[in-house]
């Protein structure tokens, strides 16, 4: 029997979770105080997963950047290689919140989304 | 220029002030706000993990701000951008100035105080050594990284383990950079544990707490710093000083409230908050004035913000009702305000707001959000009024880095001693 001792990111209060496995197997998950908690110490022990969140360049906006996130988790040790991927989009003003930047993020069948608004670019100040 | 309601500042505290002011049916609002977009810090702040309470879903900052705006717009709430306020009067008289408007005055009937926070500077830390390029609070560079494309550096050394400073050490390390630590004056971390976890531990970025930096090296730029671990008064100690290369130095070492305005409209300030002193409505001490959001006490959660800014929106809708009432009947209007009860903060708190609560007037309950003065593990939080238990809370651990709060009931008050909040 070992415990892994974990602070749950679901949100901000940041619980302590105590999970205890037998092997690879969890017997038991205690300290959360949601059902977040536990989907987030599951996954953890097994397959950990972050949202990603950055941005990608932006041309013709009122601002060069545009930030956008992964519309769901992906695998933890995709994260360089999604940054690569975002790195090299450029998109062209307007932007809006849930626009589609890419498709298919590093083959995890998950999207990558606008998060927020870039209108063009005034020309006058 | 004339209005009912004016509120300071176009961040998430103004606009959820705005949206409750006018769902209270207040209709004559005004934001003015200094930048060129609506939203305030959230639209810098592009990770995730907003809104949960309030939306009940996760959202990054600039979609957090988006959904407030939209209300603001779909409710026609009037706004002005680009527009600096310069002066505030006790008398409710607010000097602003915009390109295209020039200077030009408003006469508030009530005014909601959104002006938000500052971060601290160099300046107030008094760390030695040359003025290079380099140096920048964590919230300015997040502003360069997210909003303006703009990468400050490539090696990183951070000061302070606030929220900012964490987050912003994975923002710089996804965007190529290498963050060598980041040090705590404290020896505990002021940000939330979640941040220290997934900023900090998922990329392998040490943490020093007790240590700060007591040496910056580089004349026109910097090419590093030099850390020292601290004794329990904060002091350095020799010969515990390390030397690290780096050419940029983030500063994420506590938030101020903005109270210049407040100020020039004497309006008492708390030594601790820096914040205004409200009652139980968020009432400041000038009347018809309300405060709500970082520039009354700095949080760590946004949707606390939108709640308590709404609370100040609420408030600021039935004095102007409690106004209007008492002018149509063509009398002056009179306070009979009952003896306001203080709150104190007591054992292990360090702060309460509000400051004081009218018993007799108040809403059915209030909330009552404080900030403990220490980690403390297996504690309650308690408040008594007098020698009366009024209740008791249990909590496996506090920490100064969370807000914690507690909410009292009308019922549960009586008389007029001071309710004392501790941590036991």
């Amino acid at each position: 029997m070992s415990e892994r001792n974990l602070t749950c990111i679901g949100c901000p209060l940041g619980c302590m979770i105590t999970v205890t496995m037998q092997g690879e197997t969890i017997e038991k998950i205690t300290g959360n105080t949601c059902k977040r908690g536990e989907a987030y110490a599951r996954t953890e022990v097994t397959a950990p997963v972050r949202t990603v969140t950055s941005t990608v360049k932006v041309t013709g906006g009122s601002l060069p950047v545009v930030s956008v996130k992964t519309k769901a988790d992906i695998p933890k040790e995709k994260i360089f290689a999604c940054m690569e991927e975002l790195n090299a989009v450029k998109v062209k003003a307007p932007v809006h919140i849930g626009d589609v930047i890419l498709e298919n993020v590093c083959e995890t069948g998950i999207p990558v989304v606008a998060t927020s608004n870039i209108e063009y670019k005034c020309s006058k100040g | 220029m004339e209005k009912e309601l004016v509120i300071i500042g176009g961040g998430p505290a103004g606009l959820a002030a705005a949206v409750a002011a006018y769902d209270a049916g207040v209709r004559d609002i005004l934001i003015l706000e200094r930048d060129e977009r609506l939203g305030g810090i959230l639209n810098q702040c592009i990770h995730n993990g907003f809104g949960l309470h309030t939306f009940k879903e996760e959202l990054t900052g600039p979609e957090y701000a988006s959904r407030f705006i939209k209300q603001v717009q779909e409710r026609k709430i009037d706004y002005k951008l680009h527009t600096m306020v310069l002066d505030l009067s006790g008398e409710k008289v607010i000097t602003a100035m915009n390109r295209k408007d020039g200077l030009f005055q408003i006469k508030a009937k009530a005014i909601i105080l959104a002006m938000g926070c500052r971060e601290r500077s160099r300046g107030a830390l008094n760390i030695p050594g040359y003025r290079p390029a380099g140096i920048y609070s964590a919230g300015t560079a997040q502003r360069l990284v997210n909003m303006e494309g703009f990468m400050p550096g490539k090696e990183v050394v951070i000061l302070g383990s606030g929220d900012i400073g964490l987050i912003m050490a994975r923002r710089m390390t996804l965007e190529g950079a290498k963050v060598k630590v980041v040090a705590e004056l404290m020896p505990y971390s002021g940000g939330l544990k979640r941040n220290i976890v997934q900023c900090l531990d998922d990329y392998d970025i040490p943490l020093k707490l007790s240590h700060t930096v007591v040496d910056i090296q580089g004349k026109d730029r910097v090419t590093g710093i030099t850390l020292a671990k601290v004794d329990e008064k904060g002091k350095p100690i020799p010969g515990t000083e390390e030397y690290y290369s780096c050419d940029t130095l983030l500063l994420s070492v506590g938030l101020l409230p903005e109270n210049e305005l407040s100020k020039k409209a004497n309006i008492s300030l708390s030594p601790v908050t820096g914040g205004p002193v409200v009652d139980e409505t968020l009432a400041t001490s000038v009347k018809g004035v309300f405060a709500c959001g970082n520039v009354l006490h700095v949080h760590d959660l946004v949707d606390f913000v939108s709640q308590e800014a709404a609370w100040a929106g609420k408030s600021a809708a039935a004095y102007l009702e409690a106004a209007g009432a008492a002018a149509d009947n063509g009398t002056i209007q009179h306070h009979t305000e009952s003896e306001p009860v203080l709150i104190t903060p007591a054992q292990g708190v360090r702060y309460t707001v509000p400051v004081y609560l009218h018993p007799e007037e108040m809403k059915e309950q209030v909330t009552v959000r404080f900030r403990v003065s220490g980690v403390k593990k297996d504690c309650a939080i308690v408040a008594y009024q007098g020698e009366t238990e009024l209740l008791r809370k249990k909590r496996p651990v506090v920490a100064p880095g969370e807000m914690e709060s507690v909410v009292l009931k009308k019922e549960m008050l009586s008389g007029n001693e001071d309710i004392r909040i501790c941590i036991e």
